[in-house]
């Protein structure tokens, strides 16, 4: 079994901003070993041989000409947004800098 | 706000050596934006220069802007790095409102450009070699405005408003490796290395670097140990030194804040730390923590760059002069004495006289002006010189204006001041200031005989050949015009008045 444990779980959900009970930590951390497991089991597929990749297509090199395109205005970029002000999105203060 | 404890900065220095780091980021002018068609323009309206890429909506896919990469590659070209022969892409995952994608597409264990240097040379002509760890490719942020609150400031704001036009502007960052052995020089590396980084890039024409638009962002990190410790200390890093002042001001005040620290016997805390223009002190930010686990991944949506040798050399050949041989180069062309060039270079006017001389000045008028009244300026005005507002052709139009004999010079500091007051051109401000030589010399003759007569036994030495005297006489006549006079049209006359060759 991957050594994924309830510490592990507890960590990736502050990561992701999602809140969890002790049960669903508990639950996750057996579920999650599993499906890492499972996925360990390419490497068994993959040789020293095979390098790894990001991509499944052999494509490199796609770029686009540096020419402007279009754009939306901010009615059009606003009308999703929950709220708005000033033609800006509006959100709550977050004290944490990225 | 606490202020934290300082010790002086030279008792810093002979308790601790510090050892700095810098990543810089550099906005490249491209047309268009990184993996978007938008336009990459400052200062438009709110959140008008977006598309759905940039605003992250699902099902969106980023392609990739080639002039961003060739844009890339040349700066690592410049910084003396090596080019990555296949390099990707990679999400930098975190949650904050400046990205609606909840990632920003960077690079990670592959940078375009990595193991380079560049020789940086400080006010003494002192050369001091800055190892580059790497420069990678990402995006740009959104720009957050902070309301209400505290002025601006994160601390105490209500909410918060987001314009995404600079979100997906394409970005390079240029990662040091650690830079040990600067010593006292620390605060005067960190400015010339920040210069000479902002002067690649706006020299290459791949960046408009202007740091008061955040074309050119530093951040400073610094650490101290004591004297003859190998091993690092704990670093602080300050984020968004956006100056050349700010980066010397930052990376001193830092140092002298971590002595305090350490002095007193307390451990450093790794942080992120604010710099403050105002008070030229930091605050902290927020500890680094568990936060900063990015889990990078990479890039599904982006297929990877591969840099050709070809490739490489064909931008390679396209590379302008470097600006260390530019400097040479414009020091034989100008005539300069390596002081005075050394000087223009430490004021930050060497672009300004260049461009002053091309406007049409004489190289001896361009630095006459720039060193003689526009530095002493722009350092009252607490700015740097190029940001004083002086156009180039302002100087030549004052310059003309004296050599023509219409103003003298003294009149001639008096309309730049004017100028820089916003109260019109030189010729505007002459008419309305009533500034005009005196060149009837009717006037002047009057006053020259009033001086003559009342300082005989100097009009005598002038007619026994004792030039020199002169100066009393003209001196007489300019304070009687209130200086108004030609100086050199008053001294012709003086001699024809005397009978004697100048």
């Amino acid at each position: 079994m991957a050594a994924i444990n309830r510490d592990d779980v507890a960590h990736l959900a502050q990561l992701a901003h999602i809140e969890m009970s002790a049960e669903e930590l508990d639950r996750m951390a057996g579920e999650l070993a599993v499906i890492v497991d499972s996925v360990k089991s390419v490497s068994e597929a993959a040789g020293d041989d095979v390098p790894a990749t990001s991509h499944p297509i052999p494509l490199t090199n796609v770029f686009r000409e540096d020419v402007v395109g279009h754009t939306f205005t901010a009615e059009q970029a606003l009308s999703g947004a929950p709220d708005s002000d000033e033609n800006r999105f509006k959100v709550p203060a977050i004290l944490d800098e990225a | 706000m606490s202020t934290d404890a300082t010790l002086s900065f030279e008792e810093a220095m002979e308790k601790y050596d510090p050892v700095l780091g810098f990543e810089v980021h550099v906005e490249l002018n491209t047309k268009s934006k990184m993996f978007s068609s938008a336009p990459n323009v400052f200062g438009d309206e709110p959140n008008t220069n977006v598309n759905e890429v940039d605003l992250g909506m699902p099902g969106v896919l980023p392609v990739v802007n080639r002039v961003a990469i060739e844009s890339s590659i040349k700066i690592g070209l410049a910084l003396n790095c090596k080019i990555a022969e296949s390099c990707t892409f990679a999400r930098k995952q975190y949650f904050y409102p400046d990205t609606p994608k909840n990632f920003q597409t960077s690079q990670y264990e592959d940078p375009i450009a990595y193991d380079g240097y560049l020789d940086i040379e400080l006010s003494d002509g002192t050369i001091f070699r800055v190892e580059i760890e790497r420069a990678h490719m990402e995006e740009d942020a959104g720009k957050l405005t902070h309301m209400g609150g505290a002025a601006g400031r994160i601390q105490g704001a209500d909410f918060s408003l987001v314009d995404y036009n600079r979100s997906g502007v394409p970005l390079v960052e240029i990662v040091t490796k650690p830079i040990e052995g600067a010593g006292s020089r620390a605060p005067e590396l960190a400015k010339a290395y920040v210069a000479a980084v902002r002067e690649i890039v706006k020299n290459l024409g791949v960046s408009d670097a202007k740091m008061e638009r955040g074309n050119v962002r530093c951040d400073a990190n610094v650490s101290l140990r004591p004297h003859g410790r190998e091993r690092f200390g704990i670093r602080s890093e300050t984020k968004n030194v956006n100056s050349l002042r700010a980066v010397e001001h930052a990376v001193r005040y830092e140092i002298q804040r971590h002595a305090a620290v350490l002095d007193a016997g307390n451990p450093i805390i790794q942080e992120t730390r604010h710099w403050h223009e105002d008070t030229r002190t930091t605050t902290s930010g927020r500890p680094k923590s568990d936060a900063d686990d990015y889990r990078y991944f990479p890039e599904p949506d982006l297929v990877p760059i591969v840099a050709s040798r070809e490739w490489v050399e064909e931008l390679r050949a396209t590379l302008p002069e470097p600006p260390a041989a530019r400097r040479k180069r414009l020091q034989s062309d100008w005539g300069y004495s390596d002081l005075e060039f050394r000087d223009v270079v430490n004021a930050g006017v060497m672009d300004e006289i260049e461009e002053t001389i091309a406007a049409g000045a004489t190289a001896t008028v361009a630095r006459k002006w720039w060193m003689g009244e526009i530095v002493g300026r722009a350092k009252n005005a607490d700015v740097d010189p190029g940001q004083l507002g002086v156009q180039p052709a302002t100087i030549v139009e004052l310059n003309r204006m004296v050599e023509d004999g219409k103003i003298n010079n003294k009149m001639a500091t008096e309309v730049l001041d004017g100028v820089l007051a916003g109260e019109g051109t030189p010729a505007e401000i002459v008419e309305k200031r009533g500034l005009a030589v005196v060149s009837d010399d009717g006037p002047l003759l009057e006053a020259i005989d009033a001086a003559l007569a009342a300082q005989p036994d100097v009009a005598d030495k002038i007619r026994a050949g004792k030039l020199q005297a002169i100066g009393a006489i003209v001196g007489g006549v300019m304070k009687a015009t209130r200086g108004q006079a030609d100086a050199g049209r008053v001294k012709e006359l003086i001699l024809s008045k005397l009978g004697v060759e100048g």
